[in-house]
């Protein structure tokens, strides 16, 4: 690399003084500044909605600020468009994938700078420059006309990452680039990252786990509300710092635990075999338990969870739902009293253009008007005890879904369950992309579910719970079970177990 | 992961030669089917085979512009239009050969009386350009006022059949003389004129192949194809890295517009040399239909210029075939249309294999 600088005293990579950005009456910036060095990991921590994302958009020049200044290496940058920031050497790795599934590898890692001469695309070079960086993620096997599409996801997340680095970018950017990785990638991804930052390019790195921000990053910059909270060096900083700043108040509580008491078996599965996976599972759930599954991504728990839901068909096996066993089909679930939340909140999850009232009655739209008819405003009256319960922020239940804001579009999905009074709720990946504060109400609300309030006539549901974060099961969780190529191990008590022997059930180490 | 023997088959399902192999093999079964079941072997004399390959070009020259505009997750509905427009106004400029009045004087256009070898040009160059602006004109609104592709072609579906009729003024434009341009698709090598066997193909479907090549060349090739695969695959990742998108729909809708041209100049010279502004109706339906046979999806992202040939070809087979078997017409219409939902069912099955 031509401009390798190696000391971080040497002139700042990247300036941005007094960023402001409007959309209509909001303020998503309010004067945020931001420093990069040559060599350096910087955090950008935030909750969801704190302008992370629109100063990632200006600086990548998808965006343009309305005020303030941004300097690289010292000389004035304004992208005007994306082609603009990647002449300048500045790549981005966003959240979602951003792949054009029929295109070849090669067509992907270069699309939009493909050498050529005149119209006439230079197909030799494009093969070596894309292998180059294929090398470089550590995807060396991989045929660079293989087509995207036909990729694993944690394949497509390095073939974005080989996108940015055959670009020789001084500046990196990554928002959330390891929510759809494996462990092993995730090292491998460190790797590169700190490859890179020995190479002199300057990173930023966005995420919501912290753990990961400690481990890879050597400084953090906090921004919530627009505004640049906090930054510092992230060896000096505890957790609960962190989280301080990002929601602005302690969190005392991350995951509480009301006293919770079991009841009778809602739900017990025998032998249930999918396609594929999963393969011969067998669990039973009480009432008033939050059950976990953990496991890696494509170990089966996602199938295993529409298997019970009857979305993928059923090899052999058995699910029964409180003492009666149907035919697997989503309706007769629905009927029967289980619930289920998509980890794919906007594929799956919810008809992000209908409003939240549409979305929380979807599933039980009876008695919402005289004979069979649907009556928008019992819609919205039915929605607004969970609206104002949960708690959702929101405008108006009439208000589209896609208004609102990551966490919240997670409660709607949730409060679907709660309209149509399932006993069994069963969660897949329920706080994934969304922030810590998010996330608090949301354990919170599992919390009051599981535990119930038979004061106020509110029985104890029973939840079934997959996620990939494993604080957040060994925090909330009775019990917890872990996928591994599609077979899962007995439920243990959740004392049982701690990080490090999940990870290993995970990846099939006893 | 599946295991490694149903991988195996897996891969081949999904690989480009089998997809092509597949419409091949589908081509050769209609074929096989109309050939043996016409009597007395009329349908593979060397007259039928040109015919249906005169029938099916029309199709086939504006399946190339399609094919461009399906890939980049596109739809042109205006293209039966912009044929009718090409075919009346390629009529209407040789029309200007007529003698005029002129102050009670009859003169004929200057130019045309000293240059009477140049008429025909104009008239072609006047047609295919005033299709290429009326594709053109379809990409500027879908990029400019953002509005969906479907919308806006089916307005200018209305509208250029409207200028069409406009400038024939609403009626059928004969030419006076008989130039070229009536004859590009005339019978050749199974024409009772001698001199005009050696050509083989008619001029039309030379013409029709030479377009195509060049499409297929830009379609694999060039930075543009490349983009046009990119945008239909997924339009967000082609503008997040950079690809002028709305300039590269632009040229895709004036590229089908400029095929369509092509197509009418045909279409021109198929119906005898008329100006006949209601010509090519339903055309649209026809020539989506030989993209989506040949492989193309309308979610984008797939299509191959060979695989629509191969369409348009099944579709003109089904036409003659149905018509030499004395089909009445709505029969013929009702198996074309379940022709086309067994291909795309067939695909779907196919890609569902994959995954």
């Amino acid at each position: 690399m031509a401009d390798c600088e190696m000391s971080t005293q040497a002139a700042p990579r990247l300036e941005m003084e007094g960023i402001n950005k409007s959309f209509g009456a909001t303020a998503a910036l309010r004067g945020v500044n931001l420093t990069l060095f040559p060599g350096e990991v910087l955090a950008l921590i935030g909750e969801n909605g704190a302008g992370k994302s629109t100063l990632m958009k200006i600086l990548s020049g998808a965006l343009l600020p309305d005020t303030g200044t941004i300097r690289l290496d010292r000389k004035a940058y304004q992208p005007r468009n994306p082609l603009h920031a990647r002449a300048s050497s500045v790549a981005m790795i966003y959240q979602e994938l951003s792949l054009a599934p029929h295109l070849s590898v090669m067509e992907n890692i270069l699309l939009g700078i493909e050498p050529a001469h005149g119209p006439l695309i230079r197909w030799g070079e494009m093969r070596r420059r894309a292998v180059e960086a294929l090398v470089q993620v550590g995807l060396d096997g991989l045929s660079p006309d293989c087509q995207v599409r036909k990729l694993s996801i944690a394949q497509q997340q390095l073939v974005e990452i080989a996108r940015a680095v055959a670009l020789n970018c001084r500046l990196l950017v990554l928002d959330e680039p390891t929510s759809s990785l494996t462990q092993t990638d995730i090292e491998k991804l460190f790797a590169l990252i700190r490859r890179l930052r020995g190479e002199g390019v300057s990173i930023i790195y966005i995420s919501h786990f912290l753990e990961e921000v400690r481990e890879i990053s050597d400084r953090f910059t906090v921004l919530r509300d627009g505004q640049t909270v906090g930054y510092g060096d992230t060896t000096d900083t505890t957790d609960e710092q962190l989280i301080a700043m990002m929601v602005g108040r302690e969190v005392e509580d991350l995951y509480p635990r009301s006293a919770r008491k079991t009841g009778e078996t809602v739900l017990e599965i025998k032998g249930l075999s999918g396609a594929v996976k999963p393969d011969d599972v067998h669990l039973t759930l009480k009432r008033g338990e939050i059950l976990g599954i953990a496991g890696l991504v494509g170990s089966g728990r996602t199938e295993f969870m529409r298997a019970i839901f009857g979305l993928d068909p059923i090899r052999c096996g058995d699910v029964t739902i409180n003492g009666v066993s149907e035919a697997a089909n989503p309706y007769s679930r629905w009927m029967q009293g289980a619930g289920f939340v998509s980890e794919d909140r906007k594929a799956e999850g919810l008809a992000v253009g209908l409003s939240l009232a549409d979305n929380i009655t979807l599933p039980r739209l009876q008695k919402l008007g005289p004979w069979k008819m649907v009556l928008p405003s019992r819609q919205i009256s039915a929605s607004q005890p969970w609206i104002e319960k949960i708690p959702i922020k929101c405008q108006s239940a009439a208000q589209t879904v896609q208004s609102l804001s990551g966490g919240n579009q997670q409660k709607v999905a949730i409060a679907r369950l709660l309209h149509a009074d399932v006993d069994i709720l069963l969660l897949d990946e329920p706080t994934r992309g969304i922030d810590v504060g998010s996330k608090a109400q949301i354990y919170r609300l599992i919390d009051t579910l599981a535990a119930g309030d038979p004061g106020q006539g509110r029985s104890s549901k029973a939840i079934l719970m997959v996620s990939s974060y494993l604080p957040e099961l060994l925090g909330i969780c009775d019990r917890i079970a872990v996928m591994c190529r599609g077979r899962l191990t007995p439920a243990l008590p959740v004392t049982e177990w701690t990080e490090h022997t999940l990870m290993a059930a995970a990846i099939g180490k006893e | 992961m599946l295991d490694a023997k149903s991988n195996n088959t897996s891969v081949i399902f999904q690989s480009a030669w089998f997809n092509l192999l597949s419409r091949f093999i589908a081509l050769l079964a209609v074929f096989l089917f109309f050939a043996l079941l016409v009597e007395d072997g009329k349908f593979y004399t060397l007259r039928n085979l040109e015919n249906i390959i005169r029938q099916s070009a029309v199709y086939a020259t504006a399946a190339l512009g399609m094919t461009l505009v399906i890939i980049a997750a596109g739809i042109d509905l205006s293209i039966g239009s912009i044929i009718a427009l090409a075919v009346v106004t390629v009529a209407w400029t040789l029309n200007l050969h007529q003698t005029v009045i002129i102050n009670g004087q009859t003169q004929s256009l200057a130019l045309i009386e000293k240059w009477p070898v140049l008429l025909p040009i104009c008239a072609v160059i006047a047609g295919v350009l005033a299709a290429t602006l009326a594709g053109a004109a379809n990409g500027v609104m879908i990029t400019g006022i953002r509005l969906a592709p479907f919308i806006v072609t089916l307005g200018t579906m209305g509208i250029f059949r409207g200028l069409a009729k406009g400038i024939s003024k609403e009626r059928d434009i004969y030419p006076p003389s008989d130039t070229w341009i009536s004859r590009i698709m005339d019978p050749t090598i199974s024409s009772p004129d001698a001199s005009r066997n050696w050509m083989i193909f008619p001029p039309g479907i030379w013409m029709l192949l030479l377009a195509a090549v060049a499409a297929a060349f830009i379609l694999r090739y060039t930075r543009l194809g490349r983009h046009i695969y990119a945008i239909g695959s997924n339009e967000e990742t082609a503008r997040l890295c950079g690809v002028p998108v709305n300039r590269v729909k632009i040229i895709v809708y004036m590229l089908a517009g400029f095929f369509a041209g092509l197509a009418g100049l045909m279409q021109f010279s198929y119906i005898s040399g008329i100006g006949q502004p209601t010509t090519a109706v339903a055309y649209e339906l026809f020539v989506i239909a030989a993209v989506v046979i040949g492989g193309g999806s309308l979610m984008g992202g797939e299509g191959t210029i060979l695989g629509s040939l191969i369409g348009a070809l099944i579709i003109g087979i089904l036409y003659m075939g149905g018509q030499q078997m004395g089909w009445p017409k709505w029969v013929q219409e009702m198996v074309i249309g379940a022709i086309i939902i067994i291909a795309v069912a067939l695909d779907q099955f196919r890609h569902r294999k994959m995954h």
